[in-house]
């Protein structure tokens, strides 16, 4: 069998979308790719634009209707771009139980913006997580990727201070 | 690869280790990951290499069970030509104590760092589904043929049909341990005499409750296991193909198991004509997007298809009709891991294990307010004092245990004075809660039992797909009812309509969602009343966790401090 040719062209010559075009091979351009289409997009880009959606929908033949509420439907995917850091805070049961809801409260205030957004010098986002897995290390958080178990409302007002002073 | 060449890789692989007179097991789990364990591996290793040791092993391993002590560390000793190993384990390491650990090897212990595996913590636990969990590197399928890995797949090819197959898991009492307990030979059955051209294998590792990471932590530490189960399953139903639901959250695991099916697939265990038989099975891993409801089979079923996780009516149940209209088979991660040991040991061995209707053994992720936090695994029958008290060692100092709650979203919380109560399918229900997929959270008198449904309802409306009214609807309206009651605006009508809603979302939402949303509610009204009328009557929080409210006997605890 032939290697399927990608049906539309990517919306820029950025290297970037060679990946997801390998993605949706993989899978044969088959629409049930589209998830699996959508994580490669976002591990590439960061996040989904419009653009982004477009060129997956034409891609496997579906309605962009399809792919935006495929998109918004899983918490997973983002439409906004995310801050240089990105600072997650675990609401799992276990967390909760030992304070994380107050250790949100106060990350809010120190950055003066609400949980799922982004400080408007692009600097930090502020998430709040289901249940990241680590509830031995509970309260726990993701900082930049790394997961930090335990934590202490003055290390990590610190560590996000930090951050924005940099 | 035949069931000889398999003998024979094991044994290869057994011979090879008797150079290492010592094995240094690091945890490399997430919890102890987050302690930066995989960076103290790097240390040991050159710790190792720097002293010119060929005798010492550093091995990468899953998950060891006391999370909250990482990164833990073992030490395997084979003393002077004894083929008995005595094993060592150390808790709390840091990359400071890696000389002294080396150093110590063939000789005294480091005492500092001892973990004493004789507390109930680690003699308490039957171990079965973890068994090779912390002990196998995960990224190596030579180190699961040691232990036994892919024996059951292929004594059940070359030895079982695949009614034989069913025929053991049904008699062995394996009950679905995702939390709603379907018997796990029936749904087998059901679904190997379903007609399809053809058929699928499902394993659902979409572990959305809160406070649960039992499955996360069997496939990162076992993925070989995972799969093995699978396979089986796959032979005994009639199933060409299956696919691994995933969480995204959990990337080490997609790693593991990506790697997992490379490695089984290139020594002929996974595939075409598996252990030179004319069964062929393959596996390929699906990602979840972070959607609690694709825990539901019929969503996750749609997730698969690559669209929105909305659940749909049942009949027909996926065994009839599931992906791409198929006959499919779904089951839990955990109850995979528990096909290839009874497989390998009989039915009659597992059903021995356990009480009541509930046999084998049950993983739980042990968290909340205990001084012992991690991942255990005990038989069925086992009180929930000894988890808590025994095993959990006891309540933080100064505080006392108030209530335990299982099940998650879904569950209930069960109080102190029922504690005794052994883990059964039946009884926990009898109790207003469920057994669930394995949380179980302890909390203490600073927990704020109201709060604790509010928390859940604010999961379940945020999680709620949207597609039925009542759970749609419902969740939102039982939420800002149980803000109301935390803030001290509530009347006792609120109370009224609360539990007049709850009735209604349980008996008329479309999935399992919705039906089970009201649950923590329910069962905190069933044992807690009190604390509803405190915050109503009172306007006083009695454990001081709502703000706004006079707190009660108890002081806010300064939980962060």
């Amino acid at each position: 069998m032939p290697t399927p040719s990608p049906r539309v062209a990517p919306p820029s010559d950025d290297k970037r979308w060679r990946l997801v075009e390998a993605t949706m091979r993989r899978y044969n351009f088959a629409p049930a790719a589209l998830i699996e289409t959508l994580h490669t997009t976002q591990e590439s880009f960061g996040f989904l634009e419009p653009e982004s959606l477009l060129f997956v929908a034409r891609s496997l033949g579906l309605p962009l209707s399809r792919v935006l509420g495929v998109a918004t439907f899983y918490n997973y995917f983002s439409m906004k771009p995310q801050g240089e850091h990105t600072c997650v805070i675990c609401l799992g049961t276990a967390c909760y139980i030992k304070g994380s809801g107050q250790l949100l409260a106060q990350v809010e205030q120190e950055l003066g913006i609400k949980v799922g957004e982004t400080t408007p010098d692009g600097k930090v986002s502020l998430m709040g997580a289901r249940c990241i897995g680590s509830c031995g290390l509970a309260p726990a958080g993701v900082f930049d990727g790394q997961v930090a178990g335990k934590m202490a409302s003055a290390t990590m007002l610190a560590q996000v201070a930090n951050w924005r002073a940099a | 690869m035949t069931p000889e060449e398999l003998n024979q890789a094991a044994e290869r692989e057994a011979t090879a280790s008797t150079v290492h007179d010592h094995v240094v097991g690091v945890c490399t789990s997430t919890a102890c990951l987050a302690s930066h364990s995989d960076k103290l591996k790097k240390e040991f290793d050159a710790a190792v290499k720097a002293k010119g040791l060929k005798n010492v092993r550093v091995k990468a391993v899953g998950c060891c069970g006391l999370c909250a002590s990482g990164p833990m560390v073992y030490v395997e000793s084979k003393a002077n030509g004894s083929s008995e190993a005595a094993t060592r384990t150390y808790a709390n390491v840091a990359s400071e104590h890696v000389p002294a650990v080396v150093e110590s090897l063939g000789a005294a212990p480091v005492a500092a760092l001892a973990c004493d595996t004789t507390q109930p913590f680690f003699t308490r636990q039957h171990k079965i589904v973890l068994e090779s969990s912390g002990v196998v590197d995960p990224e190596r399928i030579e180190d699961s043929f040691v232990v036994g890995g892919y024996q059951a797949l292929l004594k059940a090819l070359t030895t079982m049909t695949p009614e034989e197959v069913v025929d053991t898991i049904t008699r062995s009492g394996l009950r679905g341990r995702g939390g709603g307990g379907f018997p796990t030979g029936l749904k087998w059955s059901t679904v190997s005499k379903a007609v399809g051209d053809r058929k699928y294998v499902i394993c659902n590792g979409d572990e959305g409750d809160p406070g649960a990471f039992m499955d996360r932590s069997v496939m990162e530490s076992d993925p070989h296991r995972v799969l093995e189960g699978m396979a089986i399953a796959g032979y005994a139903v009639g199933a060409t193909e299956g696919y691994l639901y995933v969480r995204a959250e959990y990337p080490l695991a997609v790693k593991r198991l990506k790697l997992a099916i490379k490695q089984a697939e290139r020594a002929g265990l996974l595939g075409a004509n598996i252990g030179g038989t004319f069964f062929s099975f393959k596996v390929d891993v699906r990602l979840g997007a972070g959607a609690f409801v694709c825990g539901e089979e019929t969503a996750l079923i749609a997730s698969i298809e690559g669209r929105r996780g909305s659940p749909r009516p049942r009949p027909p149940y996926p065994a009839a009709s599931g992906l791409w209209g198929f006959p499919t088979l779904i089951n839990n991660v955990e109850t995979f891991a528990n096909i290839a040991p009874i497989v390998k040991n009989g039915a009659e061995w597992y059903a021995a294990l356990g009480s009541g209707k509930s046999q084998g053994t049950k993983v739980f992720a042990l968290t909340g307010k205990v001084l012992n936090t991690g991942l255990i695994e005990v038989p069925m029958g086992i009180t929930l004092r000894e988890i808590v008290y025994d095993i959990g060692g006891g309540p933080l100092p100064g505080h006392t245990i108030k209530a335990v709650q299982t099940g998650g979203p879904s569950g209930g919380c069960i109080p102190e004075a029922y504690l005794d109560q052994p883990v059964e399918y039946e009884t926990l229900v009898k109790l207003g809660s469920i057994m669930g997929s394995g949380g179980l959270i302890a909390m203490d008198d600073t927990s704020c039992m109201v709060d604790v449904a509010r928390y859940f309802m604010e999961f379940c409306m945020t999680e709620s797909c949207g597609k039925c009214v009542p759970c749609r609807v419902g969740t939102v309206e039982m939420h800002a009812l149980l803000t109301k009651i935390c803030e001290g605006q509530a009347t006792m009508t609120d109370l009224e309509q609360l539990e007049e809603l709850c009735e209604v979302v349980k008996s008329t939402s479309l999935c399992g969602l919705g039906q089970t949303a009201p649950s923590p509610v329910i069962s905190t009204l069933r044992y807690f009343r009190d604390e509803y009328i405190a915050h109503i009557e009172h306007k006083t929080c009695p454990a001081g966790v709502c703000s706004g409210l006079k707190s009660g006997a108890v002081k806010a605890q300064e939980v962060l401090a």
